[in-house]
């Protein structure tokens, strides 16, 4: 009896302090019916006060993106907010430009609401939805990155544009708890809107990355959310460098395959695909019998490191030298120019400097980031 | 057993003459890394005291409406803990609630202080000193001013330090212990004025 005591009274006193929490929390945060005003008067949402902004939006069908479910360590779920809530919480600042926390930009995830609110967020978010689809196929296409391809079961088709992106759901598990989710480039084209294909790199220890490389499965149910983004192409006339690496050419490939489709032939494209050695390429044939079709299209792979075994003939060196010969000497100078980046921010970065050094514009330098 | 000593008394000893902070030198972490800045220093001070009152009249409810009874004395560390997190998540709910502006200027001091040790160490010395209900709630109040003022006092100092030239190898946290440990000599010029137990 007495060994019983101990837990028994820890876990009692334990208990009323929880029940206490709860019933407090009940009547502390009860701020009843509190309205949404999204985009001035766009939408209306009726909702229930208490809760974070991010997951009240969510649960009325507004799909803010976030990559760390709520957590306050992304950034991503960032809003306007137009009604007066209060200064930037300590959570929130470090992830705040400074212009942005001038422009009233905050992060929904750590906004509670508490009374009604005016917000204003960009139109495509009105369009993002869940979509629930199957495994299609799962290919190696080099050591470290796999193509998945979803095949959409409902809603069982999306419409976006190329060189966006969509949140893949990732469930609990091992010893991950809670749902996760993140976002990947669809690297398949909207004229195929039953399909989604999307290139995951191995990433050491990654959530989503080790889940899909090790425990996903074909025929297995998976869920996303999108479409997201603001990389696309531009509708002009400016000849268009599109620089990738690795799992980076997800959009571009969709935005390439998109323009071949839509018959594209007056602006020339390059696109510079940089890897360490042969075993990091992939697609090679694709985008070769892509170029022999397709007069205005130029495909530069490059090696940083190829191996002696590579035989490789073609451009060597980092990514960024051989995008500089190429502005400098082989790209016509008398065209406008527009660069498309995607990759890690380092690459990005530093090819942003090459081709701001080759006169492209920085408003007219499109990328995708990622982390 | 409960000591005699007036609860004005011991309030006003657990501010000066036995600073929790300078003389059991609890609650160091948190000291240290936040007195860099005057206005977190006094945000963290004004969280430290409510949360200190607060639990320490729990505390004192918890363990002699169960504990004592029970004769589980032995548990105290465990419950004090568990008590300390729930009056703190409790204390950060209502405060929400009731005054937004309080809420925001405590900041993100409220949930750390869960795990300020300065807090258990109250908690202890209520147990151990054996105080009654009155004197506790009075020394847990002025332990936590104290905790405060001498956050305030260090922040103050901080502030006119960084513009002198201080060598490298003591700059930042030495420095800062050096100043302590001054500022903890002289506050036991009170000693002996008032006891605590």
């Amino acid at each position: 009896m007495s060994i019983w005591i101990a837990p028994l009274v820890v876990g009692g006193i334990g208990a009323v302090l929880a029940l206490t929490i709860a019933i407090i929390d009940a009547i502390v945060n009860n701020y009843g019916e509190v309205e949404i005003d999204i985009n001035q008067g766009k939408k209306k949402l009726q909702a229930k006060g208490g809760a974070s902004l991010l997951s009240t939006l969510s649960e009325h069908g507004m799909f803010i993106p976030s990559a760390c479910g709520g957590r306050g360590s992304c950034g991503a779920c960032k809003i306007g907010v137009l009604s007066d809530i209060g200064p930037i919480l300590p959570t929130e600042y470090p992830l705040l430009s400074p212009q942005e926390r001038q422009d009233g930009i905050r992060l929904s995830c750590q906004i509670k609401l508490k009374a009604s609110i005016e917000i204003q967020i960009p139109e495509e978010l009105f369009i993002a939805r869940p979509y629930l689809g199957v495994i299609d196929s799962l290919k190696d296409v080099t050591h470290d990155i796999k193509e998945v391809r979803i095949a959409l079961e409902k809603p069982d088709s999306i419409e976006y544009q190329a060189g966006q992106y969509v949140q893949l759901v990732i469930p609990p598990y091992r010893k991950i708890p809670e749902s996760t989710q993140r976002a990947y480039s669809m690297s398949s084209t909207p004229s195929q809107p039953n399909t989604v294909e999307l290139l995951i790199r191995k990433v050491p220890n990654g959530i989503a990355t080790t889940y899909v490389h090790e425990l996903l499965k074909e025929g297995q149910s998976i869920e996303l959310i999108g479409p997201f983004g603001d990389f696309y192409v531009r509708d002009n006339e400016a000849d268009m460098i599109c620089v990738a690496g690795g799992s980076g050419m997800a959009p571009i490939k969709s935005i390439l395959m998109d323009l071949f489709e839509k018959g594209e032939q007056t602006r020339h494209i390059w696109y510079f695909f940089g890897a360490r050695s042969k075993r990091d390429l992939f697609y090679l044939d694709l985008f070769s019998s892509l170029e022999e079709r397709w007069p205005i299209f130029h495909f530069i792979p490059a090696l940083s490191d190829p191996l002696p075994e590579d035989e490789w003939k073609d451009e060597t060196g980092l990514i960024t030298d051989v995008l500089d010969e190429y502005l400098r000497n082989r790209v016509d100078p008398e065209h406008t120019k527009e660069g498309y980046l995607c990759g890690s921010p380092g690459m990005v970065n530093a090819c942003v400097q090459v081709m701001k050094k080759n006169g492209i514009p920085e408003d007219r330098i499109y990328y995708d980031k990622f982390a | 057993m409960t000591p005699p000593i007036n609860a004005f008394i011991l309030f006003f000893a657990a501010i000066f003459t036995s600073n929790i902070l300078l003389t059991n030198f609890l609650g160091m972490c948190s000291f240290i890394s936040v007195s860099k800045d005057f206005k977190s220093s006094n945000g963290l001070g004004m969280a430290v005291t409510l949360v200190m009152t607060l639990t320490t009249a729990v505390n004192w409810v918890v363990l002699h409406s169960v504990l004592i009874p029970l004769h589980l004395e032995y548990l105290r560390y465990i419950v004090f803990i568990i008590v300390i997190a729930a009056v703190v998540q409790i204390l950060e709910m209502v405060i929400d609630r009731l005054s937004p502006s309080l809420y925001i200027s405590l900041g993100i001091f409220l949930p750390l202080i869960t795990v300020n040790c300065a807090i258990l160490g109250v908690a202890l010395f209520m147990q151990l000193r054996q105080y009654s209900f009155f004197q506790s709630v009075l020394f847990g109040a002025g332990s936590g001013i104290g905790w405060w003022l001498a956050i305030l006092l260090l922040a103050a100092i901080r502030k006119r330090i960084d513009k002198n030239p201080i060598p490298p190898a003591l700059q930042g946290p030495g420095i800062t212990l050096i100043t302590i440990g001054i500022m903890a000599m002289a506050f036991i010029g009170f000693a002996g004025m008032l006891s605590v137990q």
